[in-house]
């Protein structure tokens, strides 16, 4: 249950960090949604051994990263996290696809490596565009987002209520483990069959307290949508934002940038 | 089980999003708003029981690894198919915002992977079947415990395939699928223990929980409408598009012949019965190799191991069209049949 306070206290971290105040912040969540999810089609568009045309692509997280002033710990913590998956699979890479490519020197790359680091590569990108929209949205701003731009009523609502109810649960949660930490301060963990009868109890405690959660939140008026006090509306700002990132992501993917910088980079020097 | 942005390519990620988002839709409308009223505290305390539960890791002895629940057939037992779906999407989606765990494009085939399995196909398919319609304890116990196994090796097997389709990952997809498949094996049996005794200790405790109980008042029978438009969207896209990437080294057979004869095929005895049902072949074989005539003799011109991709418009057409036939042939197969038992029923 440790790791579950700490898990649960994250969540907490990460949306408190969308209430700072950033010009981002401004933005409709509509507009960031759609330019999270241009961003992440975009690189994950690469042919699998692309590793240097990627790279422009870093200039988005990099500015919601400043503008957004979101501590770039937080980001390196949650990318640490979330690395093993990527890395594994991708690891395999360089076993399978020994295919010479390229040398450095007398140093000889196989297609396998650069696929590897471009899984690596796109693996950064695609967290931490997910992990700043968060940061710079807040989780009730991406649901109000998704509701406006057609999601059922219900998804939005289930969003709305997990959300809700990991708290919720997690209180019950501690309180069960205390109680039993109290009475067998001997055992680390409860037997087999405890566990089941703690889980059903806790299900079960959970479900009441939500029960009569939802009938206060239903007769103080809630609809399925939680209100922020701030009024949403799409802006020429938000026009501007969208249009100008997914237009720099067309020129990065068609564009070669990479390719032309380096070219013209060359001819500077010789 | 959750896969990453990082390994994922737009077609399948958009197709699998395109599939998610529809059963999302269809399920919000079955539930409908009056028990959408009802269902939304238990359906969120269950997502939140459910998210905590993925967050804890269980190791799995002598394999080195570790594995956590999905809780697909809890939700589904204890919810019903469309509420457990959406209850499955929004869990994904909190973890794939809060914690990084699955990316964003990568959401439609986890929630494929972790929520269609359970909820529209083992669900109605399997644990309705063994459990029946006045389930004992020990049944449920059983049901659970085979449903949930059953659920998270289909689920496994969703994301060997999307990972190879999308073509990011160089792992082979035989070493792939024997490093999913018996891990995932493990975590379904302590998944289908956990399941079992959870069902067992709500029916006890609280019997009109269980969604079998609110089915059976409401004598409401799960729609095969969503499993059979998901199959539908899958063939399509199947035979359309992923017919471009199938291998072009020689099959099992025409491998064992190689090595056997030195040749991929073998000539045909030359006998009356041989020609009449090659100049039927011929004749009927309106695409040939599964390309247009004209591109299946370019293919053989060209040697065994054509280039790959093998983009071509006849490959997709021979696709939907052989796929359309089956169906159209199964469809007309299962009607007969199904007239068949009722004429025997009323003679």
């Amino acid at each position: 249950m440790g790791n579950l306070d700490v898990a649960f206290n994250d969540v907490h971290v990460l949306d408190r960090l969308s209430e700072i105040d950033s010009p981002i912040r401004c933005l409709d969540p509509r507009a960031k949604v759609i330019v999270t999810m241009a961003f992440l089609l975009t690189v994950v568009s690469f042919p699998n051994r692309e590793v240097a045309e990627l790279m422009p692509l870093c200039l988005y997280p990099a500015v919601v990263l400043a503008v957004g002033r979101v501590p770039a710990s937080v980001l390196g913590r949650y990318l640490l996290l979330a690395s093993p998956v990527a890395i594994l699979v991708g690891a395999f890479n360089p076993v399978f696809d020994r295919h010479i490519v390229f040398r450095v020197g007398s140093v000889a790359i196989s297609g396998g490596w650069l696929s590897f680091f471009s899984i690596l590569v796109r693996f950064v990108l695609t967290v931490s565009a997910a992990l700043l929209l968060l940061a710079c949205t807040g989780y009730v701003g991406v649901c109000s987002a998704l509701g406006r731009l057609g999601a059922p009523r219900l998804l939005v609502t289930q969003f709305v209520l997990l959300y809700r109810f990991i708290f919720v649960l997690s209180e019950e949660g501690s309180r069960m483990v205390r109680a039993h930490r109290l009475r067998a301060p001997d055992s680390r963990w409860p037997a087999i069959r405890v566990w089941t009868s703690l889980a059903g109890h806790l299900l079960l405690r959970a479900f009441d307290r939500g029960a009569r959660l939802h009938a206060a939140m239903l007769s103080r008026g809630f609809d399925g949508f939680l209100r922020t006090g701030r009024s949403i509306r799409w802006r020429w700002t938000d026009t501007l934002f969208v249009s100008c990132w997914c237009g720099f992501f067309a020129l990065v993917r068609f564009g070669h940038l990479a390719e032309r910088l380096g070219r013209w980079t060359l001819e500077a020097l010789s | 089980m959750h896969m990453a942005d990082a390994l994922i390519s737009p077609a399948v990620g958009g197709t699998m999003w395109a599939v998610s988002a529809g059963l999302a839709v269809h399920s919000a409308r079955k539930i409908g708003p009056e028990l959408a009223e009802r269902k939304a505290p238990l359906m969120g305390v269950l997502g939140a029981f459910v998210f905590a539960a993925q967050m804890i890791n269980f190791t799995i002895p002598m394999t080195g690894s570790s594995g956590h629940l999905a809780g697909g057939m809890l939700l589904a037992v204890l919810l019903g198919p469309h509420a457990a779906f959406l209850v499955m999407f929004s869990i994904l989606a909190v973890q794939a915002l809060f914690f990084a765990d699955g990316g964003l494009l990568a959401l439609g085939c986890n929630v494929f992977n972790l929520g269609f399995w359970p909820c529209f196909v083992v669900y109605p398919l399997v644990f309705r079947r063994l459990v029946g319609a006045s389930p004992t304890r020990m049944r449920l116990g059983i049901g659970a415990m085979l449903s949930a196994i059953l659920a998270l090796q289909l689920g496994a097997f969703g994301v060997v395939i999307e990972t190879r389709l999308s073509g990011i990952s160089e792992l082979p997809f035989g070493t792939f699928l024997l490093l999913m498949q018996p891990i995932h094996l493990a975590i379904g049996i302590v998944e289908g223990i956990v399941t079992a005794g959870l069902i067992a200790f709500v029916s006890k405790a609280r019997p009109e929980i269980l969604a079998v109980a609110e089915a059976r008042q409401s004598g409401g029978m799960v729609s095969a409408a969503p499993v059979l438009a998901a199959f539908g969207v899958a063939a399509v896209v199947t035979a359309g598009l992923f017919s471009w990437f199938a291998s072009t080294h020689p099959d099992g057979l025409e491998w064992s012949l190689f090595k056997v004869t030195g040749a991929t095929e073998v000539a045909a005895p030359s006998d009356r019965v041989h020609e009449i049902a090659e100049r039927v072949q011929r004749k009927t074989a309106i695409l040939p190799d599964y390309d247009f005539a004209r591109g299946a003799e370019a293919g053989e011109e060209g040697g065994a191991e054509g280039r790959w991709p093998a983009i071509s418009a006849g490959t997709s057409l021979a696709g939907l069209v052989g796929g359309a036939m089956v169906l159209v042939i199964a469809g007309l197969a299962g009607v007969a049949l199904r007239r068949l038992r009722r004429h025997d029923r009323g003679s």
